[in-house]
């Protein structure tokens, strides 16, 4: 497996991050360069901050309670806590997916166009133009010729594996820099879960990918970097491969032996 | 030796599963007696009077003969101009508290007062009514002033029950669209709610047999106890008039009328459930409708 060449820019940096949910400290000085491109895992043992730090890079931790940050989050060279930049827009380019498949209660087309239409206006958004990105996104994520007959079918009636790979669809045709990935295959079976992996490694290299997992094999088998965390600290972050055969912290070591966790 | 045969206490233990399923049955059947009962009560009470003309013929005689079409055209009116306000402004409002606001002081407010607005007795709605828009606002006692108390009595239920229809809207529809860049008014306009209209029109909607029933708040504000109006027409009143309306109807022909016959109040009575039912029965058969039509 080769490495993409790294670009220059994009990705994603962030400098002495610290966050807090009221007086609870959940990332201690987050320092870390995530490489344009790439999967990078994100592990630890529950509560170490990982889901935290992945909804950070939207922001959307701002939607669940009282949060504070402190510290600096760069994508495509631009601090996104600066003043200036619109939420809206922060999330158009960094596109999250969850660990259970939500599909919004619409049908399977209007699920991929949501995003275009939400952030066009409605005179630029011709029938072509959407039908085109309906068949690109599908295509990208390997739903086309399972749906394409079944465009107008409600998207909450899928198998759990094709609802996933709707909402990584969902994301495509606004052109992401980043995709967010929390846990996105705890909630489907071995089958579902292979498929979605699968469709991370086609989708690197065009996207930086981030993905949060409880599962180490997973981590192993489906990233290129791995970052290990602790208690809202970044504990280790090298090659996958490397970190996992030859750990440099002890603490890393024990984890991903199952010795806690 | 263990057999699967049934001990002594086994059988104890069917006795009293029985005995309890025996019990909650029969209080379940308990309730729908004295609706049945009270309904054929009326309806055999009242049927000597009841007919199509019962309804479209103004009361006569003194309110001892004709029939009831003022007071049903006066409830109609009221009933309809006090859900045209009260709908819009309380939906907006469980718009705003569920989907908007914040956790603070002046929300929690808010909803204190609502709680407490929903508990208040409807002949205190009536007072206030009489003193704000009768007196006060200077509208006079009229169908504007009656309907605008019985919004202010059935906004508060309307806000609690579109606040409950908004939040069963499960929270990861909102967090996809929150995460791919949705405003707020996006994610409610296109999401919550299509998926929650069933529940809020049938909140609504059920506002309407509390507003036809209340006496009290159209006594003091609006309803008078005779006017004859042109029979049949549908726009015989002004909202800037008095009127009459069924359930003040009802209360004068029972105790304020000598030599009423018999069957009146109970004919009346049958017309006033028969119209909360009515409407009731499109509620239920609009939430059908659209919860047929519900994606997921």
């Amino acid at each position: 497996m080769t490495l993409p060449a790294r670009a220059a820019q994009g990705g994603i940096t962030t400098r002495e991050l610290s966050l807090w949910y009221g007086d609870f400290q959940a990332l201690k000085s987050v320092t870390l360069t995530l490489q344009h491109g790439l999967i990078t895992s994100l592990i630890g043992p529950s509560g170490c901050g990982k889901t935290t730090l992945l909804r950070c890079f939207n922001r959307v931790n701002e939607r669940y309670g009282y949060v504070t940050t402190r510290g600096e989050i760069k994508i495509l060279d631009k601090n996104i806590y600066d003043e200036d930049v619109s939420l809206e827009e922060l999330r158009r380019l960094v596109g999250m997916v969850f660990q259970r498949p939500n599909p919004l209660p619409l049908s399977v087309y209007e699920n991929v166009v949501y995003g275009l239409r939400i952030h066009s206006p409605r005179r630029d958004l011709s029938k072509s133009r959407l039908d085109e990105a309906v068949e690109r996104s599908l295509r990208e994520v390997g739903l086309w010729d399972d749906l394409k007959d079944r465009l107008g079918a409600r998207a909450t009636g899928l198998q759990l594996e094709q609802q996933q790979k709707l909402c990584i669809a969902r994301l495509l045709p606004m052109k992401p820099e980043v995709i967010l990935m929390d846990e996105p295959c705890s909630a489907l079976d071995v089958e579902g879960t292979r498929a979605i992996e699968e469709l991370m490694w086609t989708l690197r290299g065009k996207y930086t990918i981030v993905i949060v997992t409880h599962n180490m094999a997973q981590a192993r088998r489906a990233s290129d970097e791995c970052v290990f965390m602790l208690l809202g600290e970044i504990i280790e972050h090298r090659r996958t491969e490397d970190l996992f055969l030859h750990p440099r912290d002890p603490r890393t070591a024990e984890y991903i032996e199952g010795r806690y966790g | 030796m263990t057999t699967f045969a049934e001990t002594p206490f086994v059988r104890a233990r069917k006795r009293n599963e029985l005995f309890a399923k025996l019990v909650f049955g029969a209080m379940a059947a308990l309730l729908v007696t004295p609706l049945l009962s009270i309904v054929a009560y009326l309806v055999i009470q009242g049927a000597p009077l009841l007919s199509l003309d019962f309804l479209v013929s103004n009361p006569s005689n003194g309110m001892r003969a004709g029939g009831i079409w003022s007071a049903l055209l006066g409830t109609i009116y009221l009933v309809t101009l006090s859900l045209l306000i009260a709908a819009p402004i309380g939906v907006l409002a469980a718009v705003y508290l569920n989907e908007y606001a914040e956790d603070n002081w002046f929300t929690r407010v808010i909803n204190l007062a609502v709680v407490n607005l929903a508990g208040v007795p409807s002949i205190v709605h009536a007072l206030f009514g009489l003193g704000a828009f009768v007196l006060a606002a200077g509208i006079g006692r009229s169908v504007l002033a009656a309907s605008l108390t019985l919004s202010i009595m059935t906004l508060p239920v309307i806000i609690a029950s579109t606040k409950e229809a908004l939040s069963s809207v499960p929270r990861a529809f909102r967090e996809a669209c929150w995460n791919v860049g949705a405003t707020r008014w996006q994610t409610i306009r296109g999401i919550v709610l299509p998926n929650s209209v069933s529940g809020i029109l049938t909140g609504v909607i059920l506002q309407v047999s509390r507003s036809a029933g209340e006496t009290a708040p159209v006594m003091f504000t609006g309803a008078i106890f005779f006017r004859p109006i042109p029979e049949g027409d549908p726009f015989a009143y002004s909202i800037f008039d008095q009127c009459m309306a069924l359930s003040m109807h009802l209360f004068s022909v029972t105790t304020q009328v000598n030599g009423a016959p018999p069957a009146l109040p109970y004919a009346t009575a049958v017309v006033l459930l028969g119209t909360v039912l009515a409407v009731n029965a499109t509620a239920i058969g609009l939430r059908v409708y659209l919860r047929s039509r519900k994606k997921w």
